[in-house]
Formats: C-alpha cells, sequence, structure tokens
C-alpha cells in the first residue's frame, strides 16, 4: 500500500489467490443465475429432501438455510464456522498485545484496524453460524467451557514487533490458503462471508509482509528479530493446515459435501510453494535445511511441522493456551453487568412505550 | 505551537488507553466501537502532531513528537491520561472529552488557519459520533440495573473534577476554551438527567496538564507507549 518501498510485486503476496476469490464470487453469482434444478422456487415439494440436497451440491448449487439437511452436514457446518469465529475472536489477542507499543503511530493505526476487522470477521461468521440454528450466546459459552476450539495458532506468544509482521505474513497467508476454498463452500451464508474477509486478509497480508520487509531491510538488529520471528512462526503455520491426510478425520466427507475442496497436505504445500519466493523478496530464510525445488512435482520439498506438538497444543498444552483462555472469560465475566444493563435498559424503553423516546430525541439535537 | 500539542496529545492519549480495551471489551460490537474511536482520535492526533512539528520547524514529525518527548512535555488534559477503570470510567471519560472536543472542533472548524479548521472539521464529524456513543452508554448503564447505576454514578464522580481543566482559559489559542464550558453543560447535564444520574457539585478541580504537570499515570502510559521506538534509536518501522 505504500509505493516508495515497493516491495511486493504485482498486487500482493497474496494477488493470484484473491483472482480466486473473485471467480468464485463469479461462481456464486452465476449459480444464482442457472436456478436450481427441478425447482422454480427453490422448494421442490415432492422430491425426497435427501436427494435433493444431494443433486444441489452435484450441480454446484448453495445449499441455503431454510433447505432441508443432514443432521451431520449441519453438525458438521456448525462446528466449523464456529471454530473459525472463535479463531478470529482469540486471535486478537495476540496482535493487540502490540497495539499499545507499536514502534510508529501509522503503524499502530494500521494494527488496530486489522484488529477490528478480525473483531468484525467474528461477528459475520457467528452470524453465518446462527443460520444453522444455533445462537452466538450458545457458541461462546462452547468456547469459554472449553468445548469448541480456535485454531491452534494463536497459543504462541507474540514475543517481539516482529511477530506483527510474521503473524500477517505467514498466518494469514496460511489462512488465505485455507480459506479461499472455502469461497466455494456448498453452504451460501458461509461462502458468502469467506468471500469478504478473504479480500480483508489478503490486504492484512500484504501488511505484514511490509512490517518485514521493512525490518529486515533496517538496522542489524530489526533485521534479527524479523529472522527470528519468522523461525519462530514457520513450523507453527504449516501446523494450521491440520494433521497429515493419512491422519484427518473429518476431511472425506467433508469434501464430498464439498465444504472443503481440498486436502490438508494440498494446502499446506501451495503454501509453501507460494512462500518461497515471497521469502527471498524479503531477503529473509526459511528455517528448513531440506528445502528445495522438486522438478518432478513441480513443487518444494519441505521438512512437515512437528505434528507431536500440534497435537499438544490442540489439546490445550500450547505456550499461551491457559493465558489465551483466561483472558477471554475475563472479559467476558467482567463485561457481564455492562450486558445484564444494557438489557435492563431495552426491556424498560420497551415497557414505556414510543413516549420514552421523546428525550433521546432532544439529546440528539443538543449534541449536535 | 502549544495549543495544537494539546489539541494533539489529548487525542494520542485518549487513543492510547481506548487501545488498552482491545479484546477486553464487554461485547464484540463493543470492541469493535471502541477501536473505531480509537482510530479517529489516533487520526485526529497524527495530523495534529504533524502540523505542530511543522510550526516549529525543527524537523520534528508526528514520531518524533510522539514517541521522544517526555511526560513533562506532554501537554495533554489529565483527564485523558486516567486509567481506563471499569467500563462505566471509561466512558464517562468518553463522554466528558467528547462533549469537550464537540464545541472546540465546530469552533476551530472556522478559524482563520485553514490547516487547523479542515483538521477540525473531520475530527467533528468523528466526535458527534463518540458523543452519541458514550451518551447512549451513559444512559443505559445509569438507567440500566442497580449495579450498573451504582458503577455509572461513581464513574461520573470520580471523573468529574476533571472536565475543569478543559476549560482554563487560553486567551493565545484560536479558540479560547474557557467559553465552552456552557455548551459542554448544556450537552451533559440533559444526558445525566436522563440517566437518572446525579450532576456532581463542583468543587476540586485538579489541573497541571497543560503545562506538563501530569498524574502520575501518564509516565507509565508513556514508557509503554514508546518502549520499542527508544529502543532502536533512528530506525524506520
Amino acid at each position: 500500500m505504500h509505493g516508495h518501498h515497493s516491495p511486493v510485486p504485482g498486487d500482493g503476496p497474496a494477488s493470484g489467490l484473491l483472482d480466486q476469490v473473485e471467480e468464485a464470487e463469479a461462481a456464486l453469482r452465476a449459480a444464482a443465475e442457472r436456478g436450481r434444478p427441478g425447482a422454480p422456487d427453490g422448494h421442490a415439494v415432492d422430491a425426497d429432501p435427501q436427494e435433493y440436497f444431494t443433486a444441489l451440491i452435484e450441480a454446484d448449487q448453495k445449499i441455503e438455510p431454510r433447505d432441508w439437511m443432514p443432521d451431520a452436514y449441519r453438525r458438521t457446518l456448525i462446528r466449523q464456522i464456529a471454530q473459525h469465529a472463535h479463531s478470529e475472536i482469540i486471535g486478537m489477542q495476540p496482535e493487540g498485545n502490540w497495539i499499545t507499543r507499536a514502534p510508529s503511530l501509522k503503524r499502530k493505526a494500521i494494527l488496530l484496524a486489522k484488529v477490528q476487522d478480525e473483531a468484525g470477521h467474528g461477528l459475520y461468521l457467528y452470524a453465518a453460524a446462527e443460520t444453522l440454528g444455533v445462537s452466538r450466546d450458545e457458541l461462546v459459552e462452547l468456547l469459554l467451557a472449553g468445548r469448541q476450539k480456535y485454531s491452534s495458532i494463536f497459543n504462541y506468544p507474540t514475543l517481539t514487533w516482529a511477530d506483527v509482521g510474521a503473524i500477517g505474513w505467514l498466518v494469514d497467508g496460511a489462512a488465505i490458503v485455507n480459506q479461499v476454498p472455502l469461497c466455494r463452500c456448498s453452504y451460501g451464508p458461509y461462502a458468502r462471508a469467506m468471500i469478504r474477509i478473504c479480500k480483508e486478509e489478503s490486504f492484512h497480508q500484504r501488511q505484514g509482509f511490509e512490517i518485514l520487509y521493512t525490518l529486515a531491510h533496517g538496522t542489524p538488529a530489526q533485521r534479527q528479530m524479523a529472522q527470528d520471528a519468522v523461525d519462530r512462526w514457520w513450523y507453527p503455520s504449516l501446523a494450521m493446515f491440520g494433521p497429515p491426510d493419512r491422519d484427518s478425520v473429518h476431511s472425506a466427507q467433508s469434501m464430498a459435501w464439498k465444504i472443503k475442496r481440498f486436502s490438508n497436505d494440498e494446502l499446506r504445500q501451495r503454501f509453501v510453494d507460494m512462500c518461497v519466493p515471497q521469502a527471498e523478496v524479503l531477503g529473509l530464510r526459511i528455517p528448513d535445511p531440506n528445502l528445495r525445488w522438486n522438478p518432478e512435482r513441480q513443487s518444494y520439498d519441505f521438512t512437515p511441522p512437528d505434528y507431536a506438538e500440534l497435537m499438544r497444543v490442540i489439546s490445550g498444552d500450547g505456550p499461551c493456551n491457559r493465558q489465551r483462555m483466561a483472558r477471554r472469560r475475563r472479559a467476558h465475566t467482567e463485561g457481564a453487568w455492562v450486558r445484564e444493563a444494557a438489557a435492563a435498559y431495552a426491556a424498560k424503553r420497551a415497557g414505556r412505550g414510543p413516549a420514552a423516546t421523546r428525550p433521546a430525541a432532544r439529546d440528539g439535537r443538543a449534541a449536535a | 505551537m502549544d495549543h495544537l500539542l494539546a489539541l494533539g496529545d489529548d487525542a494520542l492519549v485518549a487513543a492510547q488507553r481506548l487501545g488498552e480495551w482491545v479484546a477486553a471489551a464487554p461485547e464484540l460490537e463493543e470492541d469493535i466501537a471502541l477501536a473505531n474511536i480509537a482510530l479517529d482520535q489516533l487520526g485526529a492526533a497524527r495530523m495534529l502532531l504533524t502540523y505542530a512539528g511543522e510550526l516549529e520547524g525543527a524537523g520534528r514529525d508526528e514520531d518524533a513528537l510522539a514517541y521522544l518527548r517526555d511526560d513533562r512535555e506532554f501537554r495533554n488534559c489529565l483527564l485523558v491520561e486516567l486509567p481506563n477503570g471499569d467500563f462505566a470510567v471509561t466512558m464517562a471519560k468518553l463522554l466528558f472529552l467528547a462533549a469537550y472536543q464537540l464545541p472546540l472542533y465546530t469552533a476551530l472548524s472556522g478559524c482563520a488557519d485553514e490547516r487547523l479548521a479542515a483538521i477540525a472539521g473531520k475530527a467533528r464529524k468523528e466526535v458527534a459520533y463518540h458523543l452519541d456513543h458514550a451518551r447512549l452508554w451513559t444512559l443505559r448503564l445509569g438507567d440500566g440495573t442497580a449495579e450498573s447505576h451504582r458503577r455509572m454514578q461513581s464513574a461520573v464522580d470520580e471523573i468529574w473534577p476533571y472536565t475543569h481543566e478543559l476549560f482554563q482559559p487560553d486567551p493565545t489559542a484560536p479558540v479560547d476554551p474557557a467559553g465552552l464550558r456552557a455548551e459542554f453543560l448544556a450537552i451533559v447535564e440533559p444526558v445525566l438527567a436522563e440517566a437518572t444520574l446525579t450532576r456532581p457539585a463542583d468543587g476540586w478541580a485538579p489541573e497541571g496538564g497543560r503545562r506538563g504537570l501530569h498524574t502520575e499515570h501518564l509516565s507509565y502510559l508513556l514508557a509503554e507507549m514508546q518502549v520499542l521506538h527508544r529502543a532502536h534509536p533512528g530506525a524506520r518501522w
């Protein structure tokens, strides 16, 4: 976004992925224009609901909230969308950790806006989950009770300013690689939320890349800070794609339902292939001695992340799991009296009827 | 340049305090709203400090002024540097700050200094939203539950004395804040009344911020804000 640095070729590190988001958006519109198979009004009264559901999926039409869907499809989506929403909310913490210490006012403003976007993404995703018949309050309770997960990556600490850059470049980069295919997810509200989110994420990734580029081309201490951050975030970012395909429990059914379009290992490979040339532009080293181009596969060979560590972090024993959950619970508990007051006030206003709105209007004029 | 530092430092320190709320607000919508208000204040601070540095003519930019001055050189009012407290204290601070900034920016938007008038014209629209946000929360908390009423009254009582400093006379400034107290009261008193809150009596009136005599809190706030920038002298970010 700042031309004088000009570190990023083309439209940015994720520009190819952004094209795919645009294509997904066009496909969504095209599907809507084609109309649904065998039911001009969208509701086939006579058809067997299971068959109709399958026909919609096969025709690359979107499943909408009022459509019949198998319980397992609904449960899978609720689990996945909620986990995604929780990740946005918990993900505010590691980056929010640097808002008060951002090293320039411009960086402070960019970081505040980014963390605010994450809260906004959390809101759209909770709204998408609510279309499946579960309330945001229930989902928040499940998170706070430890019964629903969030992305394990946010259980690592942000120890230096460069970590904010590394999160933008690697973590948001991995998130985009994961999420771009979700723009074609068979469930309409989720696909539409993902299109919007991916566009903003690509902007965040570019900002993270720019932070690292500036550090890598700064003082020796800044350069060292940048390399240290990449060294610490590389493998946890690779682990964001989940366990290897041979161990992935949810994948096959999700692929059949077109919730998921590519396997964990395919997406991980795509991410590595995207990052290597970007690391060269940054002038930073990816901490993998086995990283090399494989001409036969037309991809990079690389060392996989430590999946045992991933499992430990998922099960609660990462460096910051306890801290992240404690902070979320504290905000929730300490805010309870505020939410109760807002509900009590709204109830009083409803009880008083329209006359109660007059003083507010008068104050509005006084304030203007 | 002192009047620009007073405006810019008010906005910067207010943004810094609001930034502390991120990921800790009572609900998700409020995380977004507080970040929004912090961004507005930060944006105004950047324009005001940049302009102050240019007028000074010593080559200081917004970051030199924000990161390389000590607390004795800051010109913000005491109100903005006070700790966030609970959500009621934060809303009391925001209500009083916005009810001061709105008439101030409105008057400045018509002042002879065109650059300052343009900054104030933009900030005025943003501050009108801040005031509305704080007003609605003051009503909800004041007229919500017994606990929220108690907390909001306590917050108003705690912060009210710091509002006097906002209207200290400054005849050299383009708009003398001394003339704005009546407008401030015309905004704030009806909100407190509708929120079933008691408007505190005037009395103790702590001051000193505009002369660089702050509370003990500011030095800690700056220590946190400036730590990284100062650890790498001359670095670009």
